[in-house]
């Protein structure tokens, strides 16, 4: 008997490290795996007897003994794994390896070794024909980037991928990164391969310590297989690849201002234009994307662009690795084709709030998103019906609120964390987000009210349009959407 | 002390000159001192400004711009609780109160055994609230996980 336990942050923040040694001391084998997406029931643990997984959540190290005796009949038991619906309802293009194995097993590449032989052009060609929008969170379609990069005159150009995941309410990145590194490592490869580029970078946030420490081993293990560095699988092309890790600041999350730290300065963002793929890192020609922009490429090439596009809604291509966070009662990675609805998502795989009192509000696309009303729930996810609600999709990510939520403390928030992580380049954004929290403390001690939300709605309007980058232009989305849909919690 | 600070001082050139050719390297330096000592001192900055051949000023601007790099000397136990949204949707506000009861320290503040910082998400999202432990993150925290990892 073969039990399976990730070896992701998930699985070991929950106790995974010490069910793995029960089971060792049990005389069961055991296979460390990347995460299935399930957070909410880890420790996951699967016991595989003649050739099917057995599924328990949230299993302790003294639960060991009973689950190996009582099997199905154990109040832990998912039943067998196929049959879980939390999986079964998903749609995996991304993390379809991910949770199977050890993330370290180098599986065979989806299609690196065809990628090597095709000519560039017809590749960006797939990209487009996927319709493939980054995300990280903007949703820029990507075959103009590779197009611009490809385009582009420059002895060396570069691949850098955004692994400044940031957000809360978001660990897709990080559920890659653990669960299925060679995935981002071809995906990074193959854009390498398109644009023209031999060297690429990933840049990795500080608080993902155990990430860090898989995708480096990963990176040493495709070297050694020769999968990356000078003529690799002896077709003559090169591509090299190298991690980087941040040293704390949310605002490296932007594009710019990751690509001044990667240079080992001040993460202040730069002014657009021009965009990075045309002077990006060391104003070379620069292809930056988000983690699972790069890993959805290698299905996007194995399958073709087709097979992606119509897996999504309009132009809402191909599947989005959804987090669902916060007060929910099954909260972790939903990858689906884009147009399920908000509530499928919260109420369906999510199954409403952990604390058992009526869902208030959720928050969409990181700090940077939109409160929205259980009422607009029935809105389907894709990055135009969000925006008609004053919203984004951002980087996928929605966190869950009960009822004790006020949403005035959630703004005062919101203004705070942009003074917190400003890289105070621009006036806006440096000094609105002190002045809109200082405002916003008086609205909640209810201090002239009406004269102070005035006053924040300009600063938010001056925020919006005169900020150099998202980080102060979309302070202001949360703000607004919590006064104009929640007027009552300004108001007390 | 002279003898300690002259040992420092040739540990962070050998760092930064390891680091000078490689990209992003002053950072990569700073980085590793950090991760070595605990923080940066005003003579590791001036050392790193010499090998990679900047004013003292630049690196003085890169230290006080990323919350890791820390210029004072950390106690053994550093403890970071997350503030951000997934987290107080289930009472991160609450935990952080208990925790500084706990500690007899405010968030951002220190004593001479342990650290209470914030942290903006540690991507446990899903298994909220979450805390660090000297680098330890863990999920759907509450006291009694940090009494364990702190024995008082």
């Amino acid at each position: 008997m073969t039990a399976y336990v990730p070896l992701d942050t998930s699985a070991v923040a929950a106790g995974a490290d010490d069910v793995a040694t029960a089971l060792v001391d049990a005389d069961i084998d055991v296979v460390r795996t990347g995460s299935r997406g399930m957070c909410w029931a880890e420790p996951l643990v699967e016991l595989d007897d003649s050739g099917s997984r057995l599924g328990f959540a949230n299993v302790a190290p003294g639960d060991v003994p009973a689950i190996i005796e009582h099997r199905e009949r154990h109040p832990n038991c998912l039943g067998p794994l196929d049959g879980i619906e939390y999986l079964r309802r998903q749609t995996r293009a991304v993390f379809d390896r991910a949770g199977d194995r050890h993330p370290l097993d180098l599986a065979k590449t989806t299609v690196l070794e065809d990628c090597l032989l095709r000519d560039p052009e017809a590749m960006i060609a797939e990209v487009e024909t996927s319709g493939l929008r980054g995300r990280g969170g903007a949703g820029f379609p990507a075959h103009i980037k590779w197009r611009t990069v490809f385009d582009t005159p420059g002895e060396q150009k570069y691949i850098v991928c955004n692994a400044d995941e940031g957000d809360s309410g978001t660990f897709a990145d990080r559920l890659l990164m653990e669960g299925d590194p060679y995935r981002l490592i071809e995906g990074m490869t193959i854009a390498g391969l398109a644009t023209g580029a031999s060297r690429g970078y990933v840049y990795l946030r500080s608080e993902y310590p155990v990430a860090a420490g898989i995708f480096q081993s990963a990176l040493d293990n495709a070297y050694a297989a020769d999968l990356l560095g000078t003529d690799i699988l002896g077709s003559g092309k090169d591509f090299d690849l190298e991690l980087f890790i941040g040293a704390g600041a949310y605002i490296c999350g932007e594009e710019t201002s990751l690509l001044e730290s990667l240079e080992g300065k001040r993460g202040e963002i730069r002014v657009k234009p021009p965009v990075p793929a045309v002077s990006g890192l060391f104003g070379a020609p620069t292809l930056v994307h988000n983690v699972i922009s790069f890993a959805a490429v290698p299905a996007i090439m194995k399958h073709g662009g087709t097979w992606y596009a119509e897996l999504g809604v309009g132009r809402s291509t191909g599947t989005m690795a959804f987090q669902l966070a916060g007060n929910v009662q099954r909260g972790g990675l939903i990858e689906v084709p884009f147009g399920i609805t908000i509530d499928e998502i919260v109420n369906g795989f999510g199954g409403g709030t952990r604390s058992g009192r009526p869902v208030r509000t959720i928050q969409i696309g990181g700090p940077l998103g939109a409160y929205l009303k259980p009422d607009e729930f029935d809105t389907p996810l894709t990055y135009e019906a969000v925006a008609e609600l004053g919203a984004g999709i951002g980087h996928g990510g929605i966190v869950v609120f009960d009822d004790t939520v006020d949403l005035a403390r959630q703004a005062h928030y919101a203004f705070e964390f942009c003074e917190v992580e400003s890289c105070g380049k621009c006036t806006p954004c440096r000094l609105g987000s002190v002045r809109g929290k200082e405002t916003m403390a008086a609205v909640m001690e209810g201090r002239e009210v009406d004269s102070k939300l005035t006053i924040i709605e300009d600063l938010c309007e001056v925020m919006e349009t005169a900020s150099l980058c998202q980080m102060g232009g979309m302070t202001p989305i949360p703000v607004l959407s919590a006064i104009k849909r929640f007027p009552e919690d300004f108001r007390r | 002390m002279a003898h300690t600070d002259r040992e420092a001082g040739v540990r962070a050139r050998e760092i930064a000159l390891r680091n000078r050719e490689r990209t992003g390297g002053v950072l990569r330096a700073l980085r590793e001192i950090v991760g070595e000592r605990g923080h940066i001192d005003r003579a590791d900055e001036h050392v790193v400004a010499d090998v990679f051949n900047l004013s003292r000023a630049e690196v003085r601007g890169i230290v006080s711009f990323y919350h890791d790099l820390k210029t004072t000397p950390q106690p053994g136990v550093q403890v970071r609780v997350c503030q951000a949204e997934a987290c107080q949707s289930v009472g991160a506000r609450e935990l952080t109160a208990r925790v500084e009861a706990h500690l007899g320290i405010q968030l951002g503040e220190a004593n001479e055994t342990v650290s209470l910082d914030p942290v903006y998400c540690l991507g446990l999202c899903a298994q909220a609230p979450s805390m660090m432990v000297n680098g330890r993150a863990l999920a759907r925290a509450d006291l009694r996980d940090l009494a364990q990892e702190i024995p008082s």
